[in-house]
């Protein structure tokens, strides 16, 4: 077992399977030499040489819509765009093509291919560096979002999209990148895709996080633990699309209430379609209207206004208290 | 220091072998057999009957809207005809006649225009990208799929098409800049035919030619008499050739027009002028192939018969195809159906029974589907 961050362990996901399968290449800005600006690509380009790892010319609709091809081929792309706010250059690729080839084709050609980036708030960056925008992919059918929430589970969900046999939009919270390291498993793991993880079980209440979050989330799980003597279940959500709604489901039927946190603005968020699914599959369980934490509905408000913007556990903490005291 | 000319001026080639008053380049004139030359024509021909065909079946609410090919026959047979079976074709939405070379099956291709997908599943050994609605998109695929040829060491090249308008795009630039840094074998075919859908092509672009475009990113580039088959095929015979081995990509343009509308849900009589159309009606690619193998004494007067008839025994199959089964729409949704998806198919696959149920004979039930959860008993009856 090796302690790594998850930028180490997002590496050795990478390595591991460009190692098992001669078909996995990786393409984005610069990936190759530098290693990526984060450098969850490092090393891979003098391992693996330029035809593998692939320095692109700085065009996103290219990097995406060059890998749909390749992918159709058969080859399966790594693509890293720079950082998430940058996507809707490519979106079009995403959603008109990659996300709907099997379809078009009805099952001739499909698009095995994973699309990386770095999301998030709360690293003091310029515009379009701080959002996030989950809420757009798992929006679309045919393509499967995820977001992990530390090293073990970033290196574990990045193996597997790999090996999925459809397009994975795939986020990596910048904050999470250096934020702690973690005993990674030497031999090779994969988590399956489309699963949630009850991280610390509870009753009384379910808090559903994902991604950076989910520090939020256990945090103010202790605090209500110690402060108010509730302990409430914890669920990683880590596959935004397709939802486990069974997972999410059973643990509230068991908890009677749930708080919802994430960094996506409020309306039209995965909060709303979670919330949805829980009345759906254990409405008779709840004991108190479901509460939603997340960003405002407003453009990201640069970085001097991202603590007053993104959760934090004082605001789950007192939509956490209004719900148990409902 | 003195202002220096750091580049040659690019020059751009023009290429024209049969003109429309029937003049030929005999030097330029590429060998093929009259067995080639046969086919080619019976091709273009069946890409035009079809074309009249599908206008009147789309009038009658046969199938639906699509995108007419009158007058661009010759630029996409005489570039498709330079491919092989293990070369791949990337078409846009306009290229029924290069489709039909490739063996797309007549009732497919109406049933795509009917609106059912399985209309654009190519043949399990086809390399032929399903058509491409959102303009230039599939030019990035093109060039992905080239870099999986060089990747592997494959024989082959890649023949990508689209229109003038494609090339506002970012997407047509942004896949010629990365074929001419990979120097992939991919030949992009842009089938100028002067308008998209009402802008003319002076509105499209400054650039002189479309041709001239290829020069930014390092490869050449040609424009081609488009109406001339003799020409697009010399221009593509090359193209192909040289990305086979190894030279990269060519960008050709092939100068054609539009015939008829846009697509059928389109006027064109509000945008452009009658005078113009039957100044093109002239340069017919097919009236002047016809006069150059009546000269050649390669005519065989049964053509457009033959053509008519295996025209009308595949839209009897189309029209003898069972109605699209609503469920189909799952099927090729994911690799496996994700458990929620599946339940929404469960769902309904149950609705549609029900509604099978409400139109049987009086005494059968109908099923209502049951919501997720449901309790057994109301509250207020408790
Ligand atoms: C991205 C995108 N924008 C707009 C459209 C609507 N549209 C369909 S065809 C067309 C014009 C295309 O012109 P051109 O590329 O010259 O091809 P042509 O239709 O003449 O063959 C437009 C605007 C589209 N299909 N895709």
């Amino acid at each position: 077992m090796a302690k790594l961050n998850m930028v180490k362990a997002l590496n050795l996901a990478l390595l591991e399977e460009m190692e098992r399968d001669p078909d996995v290449l990786v393409i984005g800005e610069d990936v190759g030499v530098d290693g990526g600006v984060f450098r969850v690509t490092e090393d891979l380009h003098r391992r693996f040489g330029g035809t593998r790892v692939i320095d692109s010319p700085l065009a996103e609709a290219a990097i995406i819509g060059c890998s749909v091809g390749m992918a159709l081929y058969g080859l399966k792309p790594v693509c890293e765009i720079q950082f998430s706010g940058f996507a809707f250059q490519c979106f079009h690729q995403i959603e008109n093509h990659a996300a709907r080839y099997r379809q078009r084709s009805q099952g001739r050609f499909h698009c095995q291919m994973v699309i990386r980036m770095p999301y998030g708030g709360g690293v003091r960056a310029l515009e379009h560096h701080s959002e996030s925008e989950e809420q757009f992919y798992a929006h679309i059918p045919g393509l499967k979002m995820v977001i992990p929430s530390g090293p073990r589970t970033a290196r574990a969900l990045l193996v597997a999209a790999i090996r999925d046999p459809d397009p994975v939009v795939f986020f990596e919270h910048k904050a999470l990148y250096h934020a702690s390291k973690e005993e990674v498993p030497d031999e090779s793991e994969a988590m399956p895709i489309g699963r949630a993880q009850v991280v610390r079980e509870g009753r009384g209440l379910t808090l559903v996080a994902y991604g950076a979050m989910l520090r939020v989330a256990l945090e103010a799980a202790e605090t209500l633990q110690a402060e108010d003597g509730v302990a409430p279940e914890v669920i990683d959500l880590l596959t935004i699309s397709p939802l486990d709604r069974e997972t999410l489901t059973a643990s509230v039927a068991r908890t009677g209430r749930a708080v919802i946190v994430h960094e996506a603005p409020r309306s039209f968020g995965p909060g709303a379609e979670i919330a949805a699914s829980i009345m759906e599959g254990a409405f008779l369980s709840l004991e108190a209207p479901i509460r939603r934490v997340e960003a405002y509905d407003v453009p990201f408000p640069g970085f001097a206004r991202e603590k007053a913007n993104v959760p934090d556990v004082a605001r789950v903490l007192a939509a956490a208290r209004e719900t148990l005291a409902f | 220091m003195p202002r220096t000319q750091i580049e040659p001026q690019f020059p751009t080639e023009r290429l024209s072998i049969l003109d429309s008053d029937g003049k030929l380049d005999t030097k330029l004139e590429p060998k093929l057999s009259p067995d080639d030359l046969k086919r080619l024509y019976r091709a273009m021909v069946l890409g035009r009957r079809l074309d009249e065909r599908m206008l009147k079946l789309q009038r009658q609410g046969r199938i639906g809207t699509f995108a007419p090919i009158k007058g661009q026959e010759a630029s996409q047979m005489g570039s498709v005809f330079t491919l092989t079976p293990t070369d791949w074709m990337v078409p846009s939405f306009r290229e029924t006649a290069s489709m039909l070379w490739r063996g797309w099956p007549i009732e497919k291709i109406l049933l795509l225009f009917a609106g059912r997908l399985e209309g654009s599943q190519p043949g399990p050994e086809q390399r032929d990208l399903p058509i491409a609605i959102p303009v230039a998109t599939q030019l990035p695929h093109a060039v992905g799929i080239a870099y999986g040829i060089q990747y592997r060491g494959e024989d082959a090249v890649v023949m990508a098409y689209f229109g003038d308008g494609a090339t506002s795009e970012g997407d047509f630039h942004e896949a010629c800049n990365f074929a001419g840094v990979w120097h992939v074998p991919v030949v992009f075919v842009c089938q100028n035919n002067q308008w998209a859908i009402s802008v003319p092509i002076k509105k499209q672009t400054n650039s002189r030619t479309i041709a001239q475009k290829a020069s930014a990113y390092g490869f050449p580039g040609i424009q081609v008499d488009g109406n001339d088959v003799l020409a697009v095929y010399a221009a593509s015979r090359e193209a192909v050739d040289k990305a086979r081995a190894g030279e990269g990509p060519t960008l050709i343009e092939c100068v054609t027009y539009r015939l008829g509308v846009h697509t059928t849900a389109d006027d064109p009589t509000k945008y452009r002028a009658d005078e113009e159309v039957k100044a093109w009606e002239q340069k017919d690619p097919l009236t002047r192939f016809r006069a150059y193998l009546e000269k050649k004494k390669l005519l065989d007067g049964s053509v457009e018969e033959q053509v008519d008839e295996e025209i009308a025994r595949a839209v009897e199959r189309f029209e003898a195809m069972p109605p699209a089964d609503p469920l189909g729409m799952f099927d090729h949704a994911y690799a496996e159906l994700p458990p929620d998806v599946a339940a929404q198919r469960a769902e309904l696959a149950v609705r549609l029974e029900a509604a099978a149920d409400a139109t049987a004979p009086a005494g059968a039930e109908p099923v209502s589907p049951p919501m997720r959860g449901q309790r057994r008993t109301s509250r207020w009856q408790n």
